[in-house]
């Protein structure tokens, strides 16, 4: 085994959009920069596997696009953000050589991108500007000073026989991604929420966690959760019936409502034939698992299921609480899917347009933010990692995998998730409670699993705390016994704690912007 | 999930113990490199789009394993698919990428959604 110990002005946690996005940022303005990422940094992280357009808005739309927005978002946006946001995007997109399809009628399309080679390009660039990247170091813990300033973290190096690394830092950027609850979405099985765990351990808040309620359409047996093509989808049920779906407001409630009395089975033969044929260039891996299977998707019927999206394009996270991206715990800073997108999403999914906006400008100003913190390297540094590291009885009978395995099990179901009650969420809450004393006893299986056994358990307790003290349906959060919104509830909420949870309601920031 | 290297391709590279973004893979000096996490792998396939020599194989079921026989997939063409749907390596310039097509085909799926 060996060990690592670096200094480092910034060290971003992540390896994805936001975290690539920062690490350039933090680079560029003269920081030495440490990623230490999970896994490899240029296929981690949702955006690699996927294929991703940006809410990229030429100055003169802006102001429609923002209104459209606003129009959808039940409250909780805020103008100013969105503003900023599609300036940021807009500048860092065109800054960069970045692998933007080949012209079109002599204009290079800068909103859409595929995944695999967008990641790969910001690895480049990140490399490149100097930063050190570190693959397959998983943070596991925070590092502060006395005086609760986050200067650091920690973690192993799984691919050198499971030694240490630390590294000391002046600001510390977490861009580790949402939290996919292990629901076999696209790319996603590494996005377990460490961030908010480790965020929440340092004392930050977290936002939104009641928006993590977003589905999307997959083969049964596979991850391929690409939606575009099943909009062009006839659905049968299980006697054979077509399943008459509303064409945009309520389809994925209709169609959860069909699987949970049994199966659904679907063929794409809506979609015209010149869109067919051109389809494995447009998305190379949506055709993968017909092919092996020897199904023809747009004449064969075949099983299709929902797989949750947690608040990886649902939309909370920790909570943002400056303009640049700084949480409320100093040295720490957020990016991405890890940061709660609310200020530009509301209460709705910012889909992959909005969220990938986000990712690259959250991403650009923790970063340049982080560069400016001063690294103070003689602080003594306190390690702040607690469930499942720092155990407080005997070891737990429970492996990783098991407590992974329920947190699954509670946060995907439709009835469960989907269609919230007040009784439903208390029932699983009760489930979530219990498995937390076990978690902070500690568990069995590597130090990886049980840091992300302890993060699925804290992340899935907040999501649904969070909806049980939101006794309304706004947006992605549905509560069957409680449909429509409260116009009291035209709030932030707030979340944080893990021994003890804590939730406190908050207006939602408006900076004054000129309409 | 990954099922296969195929041993007869692989150039010992380890670029598939590099890149995989859930360590499923454990490098062998000199060897093939080993399955050592199967139950790791969350099927993204991006193993296979980065193995130059298409050596490697990922069953789409996500849930459970589905031992392939070697000989029956190296004769097709799936370990090389996605890497030249995609464009890579040899078969550079030879597939365009079109995913800037996806916002105007979400338009057309939702223009035909509501005209029923």
């Amino acid at each position: 085994m060996s060990e690592l110990d670096l200094d480092a002005d910034v060290l971003v946690l992540g390896g994805g959009l936001a975290a690539t996005w920062a690490a350039l940022s933090a680079a560029d303005a003269g920081a030495t920069v440490v990623l230490a990422d999970k896994g490899y940094c240029g296929t981690s992280g949702v955006t690699a596997t996927a294929g991703v357009s940006h809410w990229l808005v030429p100055p003169e739309r802006r102001a429609a696009a923002m209104a459209e927005r606003r129009s959808i978002a039940a409250g909780l946006a805020d103008d100013a953000w969105m503003a900023r946001v599609l300036d940021e995007t807009w500048r860092r997109l065109h800054a960069y050589d970045l692998p933007f399809p080949a012209a079109v009628n002599g204009r290079r399309p800068y909103r859409t991108i595929r995944g695999p080679e967008y990641l790969r390009a910001m690895r480049r660039l990140v490399k490149r500007a100097g930063v050190r990247i570190l693959d397959h170091h998983p943070a596991l813990e925070l590092l502060a000073d006395a005086d609760g300033r986050v200067r650091g973290a920690a973690g192993v190096r799984r691919q050198h026989g499971g030694g240490r690394w630390r590294v000391r830092a002046g600001g510390v950027v977490l861009a580790t991604g949402g939290c996919a609850f292990r629901s076999h979405l696209l790319g996603a099985r590494g996005n377990t929420g460490d961030g908010l765990l480790m965020a929440a351990e340092a004392g930050a808040e977290l936002s939104g966690m009641e928006l993590s309620a977003y589905y999307t359409p997959a083969p049964a047996f596979s991850t391929i959760t690409r939606s575009m093509s099943y909009l062009f989808g006839t659905y049968v049920d299980s006697a054979g019936r077509e399943l008459d779906l509303p064409p945009a407001e309520g389809r994925v409630e209709a169609l959860a409502r069909a699987l949970l009395e049994g199966p659904v089975r679907v063929r794409l033969d809506r979609m015209p034939v010149a869109i067919r044929e051109r389809l494995r260039r447009v998305q190379p891996n949506f055709m993968i698992p017909f092919d092996r299977r020897g199904i023809d998707p747009f004449r064969d019927l075949f099983e299709v299921t929902l797989r949750g999206e947690g608040t990886v394009r649902g939309v909370g996270g920790v909570r943002v609480a400056g303009p640049d991206c700084a949480t409320t715990v100093p040295g720490l800073w957020v990016a991405g899917d890890a940061a709660s997108r609310e200020p530009i999403a509301g209460a709705v999914s910012g889909g992959g347009a909005q969220n990938s906006a986000w990712a690259v400008s959250t991403g650009t100003w923790a970063g340049a933010a982080a560069a400016r913190a001063v690294p103070e390297p003689r602080h003594r540094l306190r390690p702040l990692g607690r469930a499942g590291m720092r155990p407080v009885a005997a070891t737990s009978a429970l492996s990783a995998e098991e407590v992974a395995a329920a947190v699954r099990d509670e946060l995907n179901p439709y009835e469960k998730n989907l269609f919230r009650t007040d009784a439903g969420l208390r029932a699983s809450l009760d489930v979530l409670d219990a498995l937390w004393p076990a978690v902070r006893g500690g568990l069995r299986g590597s130090p990886v699993a049980i840091r992300e056994a302890a993060a699925l358990v804290a992340a899935g307790r907040w999501a649904y705390r969070a909806a049980l003290h939101r006794p309304e349906s706004r947006g992605m959060h549905r509560r069957t016994d409680r449909p429509g919104p409260d116009p009291a509830l035209t709030t932030g909420l707030h979340i944080g704690g893990l021994d003890r949870i804590w939730h406190r309601y908050a207006p939602v920031p408006r900076e004054a912007v000129a309409r | 999930m990954i099922e296969l290297i195929l041993a007869d391709r692989c150039t010992r590279c380890d670029i598939c113990v590099r890149v995989c973004p859930t360590n499923v893979f454990d490098a062998a000096a000199g060897e093939v490199p080993v399955i050592a996490r199967q139950g790791d792998c969350q099927t993204c396939f991006l193993c296979e789009l980065h193995c130059p020599v298409d050596a490697l194989y990922v069953d789409p079921d996500c849930e459970n394993p589905r031992p392939a026989d070697p000989a029956a997939i190296a004769a097709t063409d799936w370990p090389g698919q996605y890497r030249r749907d995609s464009g890579w390596g040899r078969w550079r310039g030879r597939h365009a990428d079109e995913s800037w097509r996806m916002d105007g085909i979400f338009a057309i799926a939702r223009e035909q959604l509501s005209d029923g």
